[in-house]
């Protein structure tokens, strides 16, 4: 078996084992990346002496005794999250030049634990987009199909742990930033409660919405992965202090008896036949396992795209403030302090951010706050009572992640608003604050693959992950590889 | 025509915690540039806020102080403008739903009747930093960003626009700044900023019910100049309106060199400050038990210790005002008073002889080298005649310089009152057997003689002698 091929589990075994270094599973990664990154473009910054390094170290702590399920483990992280002394860029041109002095809260609970650090992954710039074309370091391509997009904007961790260039990835998920791509990718991606995952050192997009999670090869993984990074950080004030409990444990309890909700709403008319048949058979796995299926309505569904674009676009029209030149990130050539302000974030930002800066000033400005701000806002608290009334019948929810497979590369680059409709399914959840997965249910009839949604109760991960690992241990999707 | 002014003031008042509002920065004054910082307070990519509990106290008691209500769900807003020295490109303040609501203060101006000012709100807020020009080493004239007062903590009090002259807005301010000073929430340093005032000023014909358009005043960082600029702004709206213009509504600075007001941006140009709830702070709940844990701690305020010693202590209005104008006299005198001094006596030294001195060497009362119980003891040998009222000073002014007892000094200069009439009689004796013409002119009816008699036997006895024992004596001895 290849090493780049191998789950955390699979190369914590060989590990503990010691018939792999920590130092050779890191070689055999970075070179797999220089093999395909030509023809993915997972990643904006590869760090290969520091990652040969920390391998070294972690050798050093198996040599002891010391494997921790992540100790030596080589992972690559979206490059959202501020790494001390390695630049970190956000996808942005403003931010070309940008060396954090400090790290991010999520990084740093993986590091402590022993995890190497591969590099920084290519994203949509601010986390803005659903197809890594916005990126400002150059687009990311589906391992599955170079011509298509990879999804976005975690586009580049998706892309990576489908290209076998990372065992797993970090990324984000403001309205759908990590199952979405995690489902056009054919990986599992897993989009925490809000509040699980301190987003400190995680640069911001929509305040309210952002979640870290990660993303992997199967659900197993994925537990682990969660269990390192959920807790209370006292650096973030959203973060909620409640138990974490042992995801990995409760994985193979099976779905008997579960509850599942299908939403009416997410099973419309226009849904790609390719992937409403992979749903079916899903829902057919899970009838034979034992699950029960109920019907619901989250009626609000159709207003979650608005209210979306008002309530993510006005918090990052603020968010996006402090880039302004005068502390850190490019800084245009200018007289006085004026030009100084809109040459820099005129040539640092990209339409896309613009754009979505624009649109978030706009919905704040007086006069028009009430109208589209305050009014998104009730209508989140609806979409939110949705959510709440479906949880009292059912345990979970299914759906599809997206309406179609990943489509091809600038076929809606310039059409923002088919561009919006991507996240269609996968924004609710961010808006009602809880939790969802995406893990591998298909692939389409020219070799796509499909995701498929399963949506927990706030802080209820425990549910999508054991009905996630049922699901995998009942088919074998997570198994195929790109052929790349 | 007469015209009826209107002032409201905006005062921001800077909270003494150790650190800041949202970081654990330290506050201190002075440092190096940006060495007090922190991805916080840089407003660095991925920082987040954290709000410092003590800001949260130091609110609820200046909340408390005046009256206000307390929001038991209190939000966090975004104020958004571009800045160079507004790191995150917005200010984290307060907007909907401010911590301390419908509050008042009663004033007074010239011992008239109590006058009672609503304060509309007091919420939290972080401070900006600080730009420096000209002062950059290194090629060009550019300017350079401090950030270490970035994210220091502020309140805003807002008063109702119920003040009616320029005397009234000082009496009021003078107030709020003996009430936080008192607290212990704020240093009060107006000059370096500690506390400063907006004012909004507007004029209407008295008889109105119609407010005028109103200027916002900036920049008025002394009593003085509050005084000053609210003066000059009224004049000049009413020379406006009386030479046939408008009032607009605008923010005006004011430069303490000429004592006038100038306009700095108008109503157009002001800022859409897109206020929105920060996303980055849950809701501040504060609950009943919490308040009410803030009620028990707060300080006996000035206005209630002043009626208490009046009642208790039987001072005249005017002493236990003075007495009570700042919290450290207050404490210093009743220390004196429960040491035994009377109260009275102990007042009246720390209204003469303790504020001279403390004027004449530039000392404030927390490091008065007299303390309290060192004043009372030498009140006490005053009141039982070891020393007399004059010595005392003498007394005093040495245990000013050395720091020691009155006792101790009394005993090493030999300065206990002599009030033996038998040493008296002596003294008295030798000097009208020397002054036989002068004792002939007093005995030929010239009664102004006495005092030279009196000078006399307190020169001889170096001031020691006990005044009533020489006149009573020096009485008897003249007559034959």
């Amino acid at each position: 078996m290849n090493i780049f091929d191998m789950t955390i589990h699979e190369l914590h075994t060989a590990l503990k084992g010691k018939q792999i270094s920590s130092v050779e599973a890191t070689s055999a990664m970075l070179k797999r990346i220089e093999a395909v990154e030509p023809n993915v473009g997972s990643f904006i910054t590869v760090t290969s002496e520091q990652a040969l390094a920390a391998a070294e170290q972690a050798d050093q702590l198996i040599a002891q005794g010391e494997c921790d399920l992540l100790t030596g483990i080589p992972l690559a992280i979206k490059d959202i999250f501020l790494t001390k002394g390695v630049r970190t860029t956000c996808g942005s041109r403003i931010l070309h030049n940008f060396i954090p002095p400090y790290s991010a809260t999520s990084w740093e609970k993986l590091r402590d634990r022993g995890a190497v650090l591969l590099g920084k992954l290519n994203q949509d710039e601010f986390a803005m987009g659903s197809s890594n074309e916005s990126s400002a370091y150059g687009i990311t391509r589906n391992p599955w199909d170079t011509t298509c997009i990879p999804g976005g904007s975690s586009g580049g961790s998706a892309a990576a742990v489908a290209a076998r260039q990372a065992i797993a990835t970090l990324g984000t998920d403001t309205g759908g930033s990590i199952r979405q791509p995690a489902s056009h990718c054919g990986c599992v991606g897993l989009k925490p409660t809000y509040g699980r995952v301190s987003r400190y050192g995680v640069i911001a997009y929509a305040s309210s919405l952002d979640q870290v999670g990660p993303l992997t090869r199967d659900v197993a993984d994925c537990a682990v992965m969660l269990g390192a990074l959920a807790g209370h950080d006292p650096k973030d004030s959203t973060s909620v202090d409640t138990p974490v409990p042992d995801y990995s444990a409760t994985l193979s309890q099976g779905v008997k008896g579960l509850r599942i909700g299908l939403p009416k709403e997410y099973f419309i008319d226009g849904l790609d036949p390719d992937v409403q048949k992979a749903m079916d058979a899903a829902i057919d796995t899970y009838r034979r396992l034992g699950a029960e299926f109920v019907d619901i309505s989250l009626p609000h569904t159709d207003y979650a795209v608005a209210t979306y674009y008002l309530i993510a676009t006005a918090e990052a029209s603020s968010n996006l403030a402090r880039y302004d030149g005068v502390r850190f990130g490019h800084r245009a050539e200018a007289d006085g302090l004026l030009e100084m302000y809109t040459k820099s974030r005129s040539e640092g930002f990209g339409s896309e951010v613009k754009r979505r800066i624009m649109l978030g000033t706009y919905a704040l400005s007086s006069g028009y706050y009430d109208a589209y701000y305050l009014k998104a806002q009730k209508v989140r608290t609806m979409i939110m009572n949705d959510f709440i009334k479906a949880f009292a019948s059912v345990d979970v929810i299914l759906t599809p992640v997206a309406p179609t497979p990943a489509f091809k590369i600038g076929e809606k680059i310039n059409d923002p608003l088919q561009m919006y409709l991507s996240d269609i399914f996968t924004i609710p959840v961010n808006l009602a604050g809880t939790c969802a997965m995406s893990l591998p249910a298909g692939f389409s009839a020219s070799g796509l693959p499909i995701g498929l949604q399963l949506i927990g109760k706030p802080f209820d991960e425990e549910s999508i992950l054991r009905a996630g690992y049922a699901f995998e241990q009942a088919t074998d999707w997570h198994t195929r590889k790109a052929a790349i | 025509m007469k015209y009826q002014p209107v002032i409201g003031l905006e005062v921001h008042v800077q909270l003494l915690t150790d650190t800041k509002i949202f970081c654990g920065c330290s506050t201190k004054f002075g440092a190096e540039p940006n060495s007090q910082t922190c991805p916080v307070c840089l407003g660095l990519p991925g920082a987040l806020p954290v709000l410092n509990k003590k800001v949260v106290e130091f609110a609820i008691k200046a909340g408390l102080s005046t009256n206000c209500s307390i929001t038991p769900r209190s939000i966090f807003a975004r104020k958004n403008y571009f800045y160079p020295d507004l790191p995150k490109g917005y200010q984290i303040s307060q907007f909907e739903d401010p911590i301390c609501q419908h509050g008042w203060l009663d004033i007074a101006v010239d011992g008239e009747q109590l006058k009672r000012i609503g304060i509309t709100r007091i919420h939290m807020e972080e401070d900006a930093g600080k730009l420096v020009h000209g002062e950059l080493s290194g090629p060009g004239d550019g300017s350079g960003v401090d950030l270490n007062r970035a994210c220091t903590p502020l309140l805003e009090v807002v008063s109702e626009p119920d003040l009616r002259s320029s005397d009234e807005a000082v009496a009021y301010l003078k107030q709020l700044h003996q009430i936080v000073t008192w607290l212990g929430i704020c240093d009060g340093n107006m000059e370096e900023g500690s506390f400063r005032c907006d004012a909004n000023v507007s004029v209407m014909p008295v008889g109105s019910e119609v407010l005028g358009t109103r200027a916002e005043i900036k920049n008025v960082n002394s009593f003085k100049f509050v005084k000053q600029a609210i003066e000059y702004e009224i004049g000049r709206q009413i020379d406006l309106i009386e030479d046939g213009g408008t009032v607009v509504q605008e923010t005006r600075l004011f430069d303490p060199n000429s004592g006038k007001t100038r306009s700095m941006r108008s109503k157009e140009e002001a800022h859409d400050y897109r206020y929105f709830p920060d996303p980055d702070l849950v809701p501040l709940v504060i609950s009943e038990k919490w308040i009410e844990k803030s009620r028990r701690e707060l300080p006996e305020l000035p206005e209630q210790r002043q009626h208490r010693f009046m009642k208790e202590l039987e001072l005249p209005a005017y002493d236990a005002e003075v007495l009570t104008s700042n919290r450290s006299l207050a404490d210093y005198f009743e220390a004196g008073v429960a040491a035994g001094g009377n109260a009275k006596s102990v007042g009246n030294w720390i209204m003469g002889e303790i504020t001279r001195a403390l004027n004449e060497t530039g000392t404030v009362i927390e490091e008065c080298p007299v303390t309290p119980e060192q004043l009372a003891a030498l009140l006490a040998l005053i009141d039982d005649g070891t020393i007399s009222g004059k010595i005392a000073k003498t007394v005093f002014d040495e245990m000013w310089r050395s720091g020691k007892t009155p006792h101790t000094i009394i005993t090493e200069q030999g300065l206990v009152q002599v009030s033996d009439s038998g040493a008296i009689e002596g003294l008295i004796d030798e000097i009208m057997a020397a002054s036989a013409g002068q004792v002939a002119e007093y005995r030929n009816g010239k009664d102004k003689m006495f005092g030279f008699f009196v000078g006399q036997v307190m020169k001889a006895s170096k001031g020691k002698a006990n005044p009533a024992v020489v006149n009573e004596l020096l009485l008897s001895k003249l007559k034959g």
